[in-house]
């Protein structure tokens, strides 16, 4: 077999699959923060906690009720995604008119909460959620497991059917057009508080979609979004909240930068992205795909 | 005027009285976290700036403390600045990054910045990862004048040390250039029309804040003599967030009111385990939604409709 740089081939392609694989979940996360934060001016803390919220109700439906993985993938982001929608409704509408840093520490608090009580009834060791699809493909180069790479599809098409979503369809133009200028919006008589909303309801849900996405590959635990949500923070500082299409590159390459840490140069994988974050902010501070408002 | 001087002697006398009725090492750890919780307040309170990684600074001073006392076997006066010389230079270096960007994004860049200081902790080797740095040892300070065993004693010292950084506090916010730190916070643009370098300002308030937050977590590692990945870690940023949060942001006695209130509450939960977090939690999104001034806040705000009846 070849080598490159005197990096086995099996290494490196493992690594760079498992980079794109948390790539795409960074390119899921940050996609939802960006759209939330776009429309609610909130930075949306309690992402990580709805991410495994959404791991949960899978685990759980299929423990309590049998529900195989596939309903679950649709079931799952429903029920997180209703209750986003009841948290906006009893909470976070009442400090929109307030500074920013409202919304992020409310987040924060009720993510402790959330984490807190999952913690407390379910413990912090993880559980395992078997894989739904077994088996794998011999590339010849490398064995690429069946799951991983549907999670790698799934994922870029969840992330360009929001893209299409909110760039190209008419519900898409309100959304864009009432971030701009809700009382513009209003006045032409469409719900803005509904489609706000709407727009938590459904950034969670795709939070949560990424978490039953990521059960059957990680362990379904209390505190699995926890460190996940901060580097997702550095993701979207990184590629700037301006754009969607900016999140999902953003996302997907920060992915592979990691992996590619993880074959040249261990102990750095867990800092890179926070690096490569110090960089950008000394080259561009606005973000790499960020308008400076 | 009388009365805040009669408060300001009553409070003294309290602070001098206390270690006679209350556990030593509590107030101490108390008071450690009241003057973190003040350094947050600096930046937060005057001069508009949102940091939710100040634990990289509390955390890696303990660790510049321990190291120098224990593997140097250097005096703890060394230690101590050395903590607040490392936290200073960190601040330096992440405050010059951070506050190229504003509002929202400067608390996930600080966020971000102290989440690497602590994947930098996990693995660096004199911090011992997991284990935490321990069993540094209490030496006498002033050259063996002062003993320290004893933690009546430490007590007094710990209270010097705070009582010297919360003044250090009051002058700068109350000096001019405090005033030009608050201009900045209320209208950024004008402070800089008026030829006032914004940036240079936040960034030294930045590493004044980053050096006081130090000088708290060495102190805390002298007290406690270890120094662990807890005192780096997020959820250490979130908690001095919410000490401010509680006393009341912006008011200079709320950050230590808020401290001794979530110090106190964290030692009766201490047996509940996780429902610690959750508590803490619920008492932030209380807080935001129905009380934002804060304990110190919402007093003075009733004090002040009092006096106007």
């Amino acid at each position: 077999m070849f080598e490159l740089l005197g990096i086995p081939p099996q290494a490196l392609f493992g690594q760079l699959l498992l980079g794109l694989i948390n790539g795409a979940f960074y390119a899921m996360l940050s996609l939802g923060l960006a759209v939330i934060f776009g429309m609610l001016n909130v930075i949306n803390f309690t992402h990580g906690a709805q991410y495994m919220m959404g791991a949960f109700a899978a685990w759980l439906l299929l423990g309590l009720l049998d529900v195989p993985f596939w309903a679950a993938l649709v079931i799952a982001p429903i029920i997180v995604g209703l209750f986003g929608i009841v948290l906006e409704k009893l909470m976070l509408k009442r400090i929109y008119h307030l500074d920013h840093l409202y919304g992020f520490l409310l987040t924060f608090g009720l993510a402790l909460v959330i984490e807190g009580l999952f913690q407390w009834k379910w413990g912090s060791s993880g559980a395992p959620y078997p894989n739904p699809i077994p088996g794998g493909f011999n590339l010849g180069f490398m064995f690429l497991p069946t799951y991983r790479a549907f999670v790698v599809v799934a994922a870029l098409v969840i992330c360009l059917a929001t893209w299409y979503g909110i760039e190209r369809t008419k519900l898409g133009a309100y959304l864009r057009a009432a971030t701009e200028n809700p009382t513009l919006v209003r006045a032409f008589g469409i719900n803005v508080p509904r489609l706000i909303t709407l727009t938590y309801g459904l950034g969670v849900a795709l939070a949560a979609l990424a978490g039953v996405l990521a059960a059957p590959i990680q362990q379904v635990s209390a505190l699995m979004g926890v460190n996940l949500v901060l580097v997702v923070f550095a993701v979207v500082v990184i590629g700037g909240m301006g754009s969607i299409m900016g999140s999902i590159v953003t996302g997907f390459g920060l992915g592979l930068v990691e992996g590619l840490t993880k074959v040249f140069y261990p102990p750095a994988s867990n800092t890179v992205i926070f690096v490569v974050m110090a960089l950008v902010l000394l080259v561009k501070p606005a973000g790499l795909f960020g308008q400076t408002k | 005027m009388n009365a805040q001087r009669l408060l300001v002697a009553v409070l003294a006398a309290l602070a001098l009285a206390a270690p006679w009725f209350a556990y030593p090492v509590f107030l101490m750890t108390a008071l450690c976290f009241a003057l973190f919780a003040c350094a947050f307040n600096l930046l937060l309170g005057y001069v508009g700036l949102m940091s939710f990684g100040h634990a990289m600074f509390f955390g890696t001073a303990g660790y510049f403390f321990g190291h120098v006392v224990k593997a140097w076997d250097m005096p703890p006066e060394l230690g101590l600045l050395a903590g607040v010389c490392g936290a200073a230079l960190v601040g330096l270096v992440t405050g010059a990054l951070a506050i190229r960007r504003q509002g929202i994004y400067f608390a996930m860049i600080t966020l971000a910045f102290a989440q690497m200081i602590y994947f930098f902790c996990v693995q660096a080797p004199f911090t011992h990862g997991e284990d935490g740095l321990q069993g540094i040892p209490r030496k006498a300070l002033l050259g063996g004048l002062i003993p320290t065993k004893d933690d009546r004693v430490l007590y007094y010292v710990v209270l010097a040390i705070f009582v010297f950084g919360y003044c250090a506090i009051y002058r700068i916010i109350h000096s001019p250039f405090g005033q030009v730190l608050k201009a900045i916070r209320d209208n950024e643009q004008r402070a800089q029309s008026l030829g006032y370098e914004a940036d240079r300002y936040k960034l030294l308030a930045f590493v004044l804040s980053a050096a006081l937050a130090g000088l708290a977590g060495a102190t805390k590692a002298m007290v406690l003599q270890f120094a662990t990945l807890t005192d780096v870690s997020a959820a250490m940023s979130g908690e001095v967030v919410l000490m401010a949060l509680v006393g009341g942001l912006g008011t200079i006695v709320g950050p230590v009111v808020g401290a001794f209130i979530i110090i106190t509450m964290q030692n009766y939960l201490a047996a509940t385990g996780e429902f610690v977090l959750v508590i803490q939690g619920a008492i932030f999104v209380v807080i935001v939604l129905a009380f934002r001034k804060g304990v110190v806040g919402e007093l003075a705000e009733w004090w002040k409709r009092r006096q106007a009846r």
